[in-house]
């Protein structure tokens, strides 16, 4: 009984006792949430564009903030840093389109997905090999990222908001909205659907398949850096961000992999539900169940809701 | 080839029969109210239009889909939900519109597949591959070879099956559901994309099976000249509807039949 | 030549559905193995140890991946893990039961694994493709949290590693300090041409055609009568028992000691690789996927140095380390795009020609 009160009675009293503890935690929960929303993008963007499980995109995180900031430090101004990996990015799109998709279009999905493995690989051999496997500081000053933390009095306790947090929130919202204003009302986001829906159909429109691809890795390799910055910005920029990145994943199941509403509200579920089981319930088996709350989470999800909370019912025929 | 476990019953006891079935996905109606059904040992042919529910009505018929409403009576037992590998221990086997082989696996294996249901060797032997489990594998070869045989496949016996033409993959369909020695074997469109000379041998193949073996056989078909030559009865779906149902010559008369098939003027 | 089909007939069933039909393919078989065997006398301790018991390991893990991702097309990425269950439940069994052989010990640990994989497997009744695999990256993740956050599973030593404790086998010493890598090489290798013996029967009998037909058809294959479920999790519970022999000869017979950290999902995805290289659906391929990845560091080590040493440039272990990932990168998508079914294919292609050489067909 001991057992059952303290898993289901006694975190409960605590958020109730401390509500300044629980809105702290809620608050960074958020924040981490918004950020995995963002990772998250990048995959759907770019599922549902060319229907590829983009594994890779954590490692854009990485690799993207990666030139930015040994851009930097060999001595780069960091807004020419910054020009320079969207660059870097734009022909990473290009290359991949080039070496790999153009050759495996009409493989099965697993192929492709499996075909990604091999582009995080070899991206992370790239970066290391260039920059080093070093963990570096992301630049924050001359990108006008503020520094510094806000702590407000409430609930009979201080909550503390770091500026550089609020500031990851406001931008990844404004990605967001961007990229839902180009999804619906640009000629190209129409198309983007268009080949979505069927690659056949919208050839036959005369849509450039080779170009669409092009343009969604590009976005994609955009909002990752994006990612990159906020992400480097709070802890540093090394691949063992792609531990982070990899938490996308789980974002993506419980938001469907087409839907931008899901991902981010996928990833506010995630971000919030791993600090709180964390912070709450973590202590009662030895803490570190962040590392793969997500998950499981992720899959009881599956087994209640495979296509996911906005997916749509897949129907298998035959 | 052995004869199926029921061998030639009196054509006429009812084998399977489906009452008032609909089926809906959604709001989309695939199906409504259709009742008709199948005896044993007949060659039983479902026409209709594209859209008209024949493959819907098969997916019924070995479990696929359940029906929203109305009910399919198998062997004089109603039908509980079931999973389709159920149907197929029930005794139904089916072939596919679109070929559903196993395409890295040759003829041999895939036909060998077919006969999963009646292997029962446990898995102990099977990690030896001796005594039993390769008393059975023999055994079963064997059947195999015999369907081979009647199918005139030996040609192409160890190929994969995914390099094979299409009217070759059909018979190797066919032959994987013959090895599963089915009551009810239902076969959807197992003419579709041959040349005339393949109907012939497909058509031949099929009336062997029902007077050599009693099987009784469910066939969806568009060529109108081979269901009016191998079925003994044929039933009409138009839109998800029973529109006729009755012998060939019956059925070909039928003035609703008729309009389906050439149009009515609105 | 002496690369034949002709003039061997097969009078009977079980002769033509034997695993190598042809008389030279099984005459190849036995000279190999028998070199395997009398490299532990040939070959000198560096060989045995940083060569070949890990190129063994790697192709036993590699076929357990096999299993699953190859012959039941179900994608995995947390075979790291499965090893760890394999290495943590010999440990715990050994030195709980110091007296029972260590050998059985390491058969019997692999249930556990399988017990676990065929579990995490529970979801692949629902789920395909890569929701499956980030299922299994749940299993991953959760299973190296046990091993960290567990101190009972390793006995409550401090150090929270591995080790191996002194046993011995007819009174050699075969885990420990003591045991020679000629003693461990000949008993790595006995097992994994045992377990090898047994996925050949396994995938060529009524069970593997189960796996392919769920892999290149579920639906058909369902209504064959194939039960899903039970046929994808069978398919775990024996990849999961191979990768946990292959764990538990990792840490206690190559490495004589490890931590969690070994278990990490970068070792999922090497073995994946492994796979993917070697060729899906073949346990040959396996054979060859692992050789190309392990052995290609420690290629590159020798042939890059010696080629850079005459322009002054010297290479560092990282850089060797950053190469290999950029070329196992590069040739995972090579091979997916040129040759999906991997070296095995190549393999494949090359026993046909020579079957009809000196003509093109």
């Amino acid at each position: 009984m001991d057992i059952l009160y303290k898993v289901f009675i006694e975190p409960f009293v605590f958020m109730g006792e401390a509500p300044d503890l629980l809105l702290q935690t809620l608050w960074e929960g958020l924040v981490s949430g918004v950020l995995y929303a963002l990772i998250a993008l990048g995959f759907v963007l770019i599922f549902k564009a060319s229907g590829v499980f983009n594994f890779a995109q954590g490692i854009m995180v990485v690799f993207s903030a990666l030139i930015l900031v040994g851009l930097y430090e060999k001595g780069v101004p960091a807004f020419l840093a910054l020009i320079l990996a969207i660059g870097a990015m734009l022909l990473l799109a290009v290359a991949v389109e080039r070496v790999v998709l153009r050759p495996l279009v009409n493989q099965p999905d697993i192929i492709l997905f499996m075909a990604t493995f091999g582009l995080t690989y070899f991206l992370i051999g790239l970066g290391e090999l260039i920059f080093g496997g070093n963990p570096k500081e992301m630049i924050t000053g001359p990108l006008f990222l503020p520094q510094g933390t806000t702590e407000l009095e409430m609930f009979g306790g201080l909550v503390r908001f770091q500026h550089l947090d609020i500031a990851a929130a406001v931008i990844a919202s404004i990605m967001i909205g961007l990229l839902a204003v180009f999804f619906s009302k640009t000629r190209i986001g129409r198309a983007l659907r268009a080949v979505a829906d069927s690659h056949k159909a919208a050839l036959s429109v005369g849509i450039s398949l080779n170009q669409i691809w092009v343009i969604v890795w590009f976005a994609a390799g955009i909002v990752a850096l994006v990612a990159g910055i906020m992400w480097g910005a709070r802890s540093g920029v090394s691949f063992s961000l792609q531990i982070i990145a990899l938490k996308a994943l789980p974002v993506l199941i419980l938001g469907g992999f087409t839907s931008i509403p899901g991902a981010i509200i996928g990833g506010l579920i995630i971000g919030v539900g791993e600090k709180l089981g964390e912070f709450y319930w973590g202590p009662l088996v030895g803490g570190g169940i962040e590392t793969w709350l997500a998950y499981v989470i992720a899959l009881l999800f599956l087994l209640y809701r495979p296509q996911g909370l906005f997916g749509e019912k897949i129907i298998e025929r035959i | 080839m052995r004869a199926p476990d029921n061998p030639v019953a009196a054509k006429g006891d009812v084998l399977l029969a489906v009452d008032n079935v609909s089926l809906g996905f959604g709001g989309v109606k695939a199906l409504s109210d259709v009742s008709f059904d199948i005896r044993r040992g007949e060659i039983r042919a479902i026409i209709g239009p594209n859209g008209a529910g024949k493959t819907s009505m098969l997916n019924c018929i070995n479990g696929f889909y359940y029906p929203t409403e109305g009910r399919i009576t198998f062997k004089g037992v109603k039908r509980p939900k079931m999973r389709p590998y159920e149907a197929a221990r029930g005794g139904i086997a089916r072939t596919f519109q679109n070929v559903a082989l196993f395409k890295s696996m040759s003829t041999l294996d895939n036909i060998m597949a077919g006969r999963s249901l009646k292997m029962k060797s446990n898995f102990f032997w099977q990690l030896f591959r001796h005594g039993p489990a390769m008393k059975e594998e023999v055994e079963h070869r064997r059947v195999v070879e015999e369907i081979i045989d009647f199918l005139e496949i030996q040609h192409i016996r160890k190929i994969p099956v995914g390099r094979l033409p299409y009217g070759l993959q059909k018979r190797v369909e066919l032959g994987r559901a013959l090895a599963m020695e089915p009551d009810l074997l239902l076969l959807d469109e197992p003419m579709a994309g041959m040349n005339l000379e393949e109907k012939e041998d497909m058509s031949r193949f099929i009336l062997e099976v029902n007077q050599q073996f009693g099987t009784t056989i469910a066939l969806i078909e568009h060529d109108m000249g081979v269901v009016m030559d191998l079925s003994d009865r044929v039933v009409v779906l138009e839109y998800g509807r029973k529109i006729a149902d009755g012998t060939p010559d019956v059925v070909k008369s039928d003035q609703r039949v008729i309009d389906a098939y050439l149009g009515v003027a609105h | 030549m002496f690369y034949r089909e002709a003039g061997q007939f097969k009078s009977t069933y079980p002769a033509d559905m034997a695993i190598f039909p042809l008389r030279e393919d099984r005459i190849g078989i036995a000279v190999i193995i028998l070199a395997a065997y009398s490299l532990a006398f040939l070959g000198n301790a560096f060989l045995l140890q940083a060569v070949m018991i890990p190129f063994l390991v790697f192709s036993l893990a590699a076929i357990g991946l096999n299993i699953l991702t190859g012959y039941a097309g179900l994608l995995s990425l947390g075979t790291g893990a499965f090893m760890g269950v394999g290495a943590y439940a010999c440990y715990k069994l050994m030195t709980a039961f110091p007296d029972v052989n260590v050998i059985v010990w390491i058969f019997v640990s692999g249930f556990f694994s399988a017990a676990i994989g065929a579990l995490f497997g529970l979801p692949s009744l629902r789920i395909k493709g890569f929701y499956l695999a980030v299922a299994t990256l749940a299993a991953q993740f959760f299973l190296q949290w046990c091993f960290i956050r567990i101190p009972w599973l390793v006995n409550y030593n401090v150090s929270g590693a591995l080790d191996a404790p002194l046993r011995t086998l007819f009174g050699i010493p075969v885990l420990g300090a003591t045991a020679t890598p000629q003693t461990r090489y000949l008993v790595v290798l006995t097992i994994v041409i045992l377990l090898t013996w047994v996925a050949s029967n396994l995938v060529h009998g009524r069970i593997g055609r189960a796996w392919i037909a769920i892999r290149d058809m579920d639906l058909a294959a369902e209504l064959m009568g194939i039960r899903p479920l039970q046929t994808k999790l069978l398919a775990f519970a024996v990849s999961s028992y191979y990768c946990g022999v292959a764990g538990a000869l990792l840490v206690f017979l190559w490495y004589g000691g490890a931590e969690y950290d070994v278990f990490n999902i970068n070792q999922s995805f090497f073995i994946l690789f492994m796979v993917i290289i070697g060729g899906l659906g073949s346990l040959i391929g396996s054979f060859f996927g692992a050789a190309l990845i392990f052995i290609l560091p420690i290629v590159l080590g020798i042939v890059l140095p010696a080629m850079l040493s005459p322009f002054g440039l010297s290479v560092g272990a990282d850089v060797i380390e950053h190469l290999r990932f950029m070329i196992v990168g590069a040739l995972i998508i090579f091979f997916l795009i040129v040759e999906p079914h991997g070296l095995a294919r190549l393999w494949q292609i090359g026993k046909q020609k020579l079957l009809v050489w000196p003509f093109p067909y």
